[in-house]
């Protein structure tokens, strides 16, 4: 495959005087289970690399490279957000979309409350937890909500969707809106409930090799593994997960 | 120089780390006014986002210290009376919370007072009361964490003072009552006043137990901090506004730092 072949070249030079490469990725928390079988694809088809992955809301991770942090890919919940990276000069050409993500209803298991769509989140009654505004799955909520017409003044707005996942398989929430592939990674602490229309204002993943102030040979390995998310083998292991197609 | 002249002055090399020590403090505050668009700092400060922050802060606030007040003075007073070791065994569990990272605070906390925790299932079964996500869970999250701070100042405070002018006001007559009031307490008056300062600071800035434990909603559960983290992860406006938000609360802790000196003249021991 082209990644391989592009890597031993860089390994051979790396193997010299250079430890084993190492990529930082920084990924939205949506993307916590994915991006950790495509570290393990990818290293397994490129030993000697490690792929180190940093998870929190796109936003939070938006505002650490901003401000500085060292990470050689961000993959961002949203356009809106990947582009304040690419507004700072951080990323390097054009950042590829490589997946589509839904928001689904979380409820507990068994759906309890009877929850059969966004409507019934505007009973007072029950405890709902959203996104904040600020972050992708917060602005997708606000989106969806609003096409919905419905009001909903949610218990708690969290900073990335896996704490929403967490306050509903707690029991804490009656209610939570996530992605459709959070209610599949939760593996059964959460059931979702379809929301109609979801699909029109569903969310486009970006991800992008960011640019360093000085390559320090890490550019070849962060375009391999974005290379890699986009290939043929990537997109099977993100389609396994829920997410849609870019 | 002898060694008479060496009395009370420290090597001169040690200037250097402390100096360093000082740096490492006050440099990042410096950063943050660096940063600070001040044309912009008025609507940031006076916004409804703002505004609610501030008040829930200084409300939770006031009411985990006055909590802590209640149950902390007697706490600080049995540690103090007790014998050595049952003391040390309890001064060890009142520092624990000081110990624990304040996340690690927020999760135990959502365990016994969840609505499936320990003592929460039962709460909210049989009285209806569920904690979480209410300005409640918030006090209880920030008494939690401020709790150690007062106790263990006015701790020391009354073991300091010792127990002879109790001792005397008891051979005159003075009921216990009388000598908690008019003896031990007024003996430790600046204790309690440092202690309590600090215990109302340490309240202002809890954030890890409240974003665990209390959730993150505009005027209910959203204090400052929480207010600052979530602004900070919105768009560039957003993080104008973290980094006012943000000098509001130096602001507030520079005055009750002012308060808390104004106390100290008056203490004579």
């Amino acid at each position: 495959m082209a990644v391989t072949v592009l890597l031993s070249g860089c390994a051979a030079h790396g193997d010299e005087n250079h430890p084993p490469s190492q990529v930082t990725v920084f990924a939205a928390a949506s993307l916590t289970d994915v991006f950790e079988e495509l570290s393990h694809a990818f290293t397994a088809e490129n030993p000697g690399i490690t792929v180190k992955t940093v998870y929190d809301g796109s936003s939070t991770l938006a505002a650490q490279l901003t401000e500085g942090a060292s990470a050689d890919v961000f993959a961002s919940a949203d356009p809106a957000t990947m582009d304040r990276v690419v507004k700072a000069g951080l990323v390097h050409g054009t950042p590829q979309p490589f997946a589509t993500n839904t928001l689904e209803i979380a409820v507990a298991p068994g759906n309890p409350h009877g929850v059969k769509g966004l409507n019934d989140l505007g009973d007072a009654n029950l405890a709902v937890v959203t996104c904040a505004a600020q972050v992708p799955c917060g602005a997708a909520s606000v989106a969806v909500l609003a096409r919905a017409g419905v009001d909903l003044i949610p218990v708690s707005e969290e900073q990335n969707v896996k704490a929403v996942v967490t306050k509903v398989a707690l029991g804490e929430a009656d209610a939570g809106l996530v992605y459709t592939t959070d209610v599949r990674a939760a593996g059964g602490r959460i059931d979702g409930v379809a929301i109609d229309g979801a699909g029109s204002v569903a969310n486009r993943y970006l991800i992008g090799r960011l640019a360093p102030a000085t390559d320090d040979g890490t550019t070849a390995t962060a375009d391999a593994f974005v290379r890699f998310v986009l290939s043929a083998p990537g997109q099977t292991l993100l389609a396994d997960a829920g997410f849609g197609a870019p | 120089m002898t060694r008479h002249g060496a009395a009370g002055r420290i090597p001169r090399p040690l200037y250097v780390p402390a100096a360093l020590g000082l740096a490492l403090l006050l440099l990042p505050i410096v950063g943050l006014v660096a940063r600070a668009d001040w044309s912009r700092m008025p609507a940031a400060i006076t916004s409804v986002e703002a505004l609610d922050a501030l008040g829930l802060s200084l409300r939770t606030g006031l009411a985990a210290t006055a909590v802590c007040l209640v149950v902390g003075i007697p706490l600080a007073l049995v540690i103090a009376r007790s014998g050595p070791r049952v003391g040390g065994f309890l001064r060890a569990l009142t520092t624990l919370p000081l110990v624990l990272p304040p996340m690690v605070g927020g999760i135990a906390l959502l365990y016994l007072l969840g609505r499936n925790g320990l003592a929460g299932a039962y709460l909210d079964l049989a009285f209806g009361i569920r904690l979480p996500f209410t300005t409640t869970a918030v006090v209880i999250a920030q008494a939690f964490v401020a709790l150690p701070f007062l106790v263990i100042s006015l701790e020391g405070a009354l073991r300091s003072a010792g127990t002879r002018f109790e001792a005397v006001a008891a051979t005159l007559g003075a009921g216990r009552w009388r000598i908690f009031w008019q003896i031990t307490l007024p003996l430790v008056a600046p204790g309690l006043v440092a202690g309590t300062v600090l215990c109302f600071a340490r309240a202002l800035g809890e954030f890890g137990a409240t974003a665990l434990f209390a959730g993150n909603a505009q005027g209910v559960t959203r204090t400052m901090p929480l207010a600052i983290y979530t602004a900070f992860n919105g768009a560039g406006v957003g993080q104008d506004s973290a980094v006012a938000l943000s000098l509001l609360l130096v602001a507030v802790a520079i005055v009750i730092l002012l308060l808390m000196r104004g106390w100290r003249p008056e203490v004579k021991l």
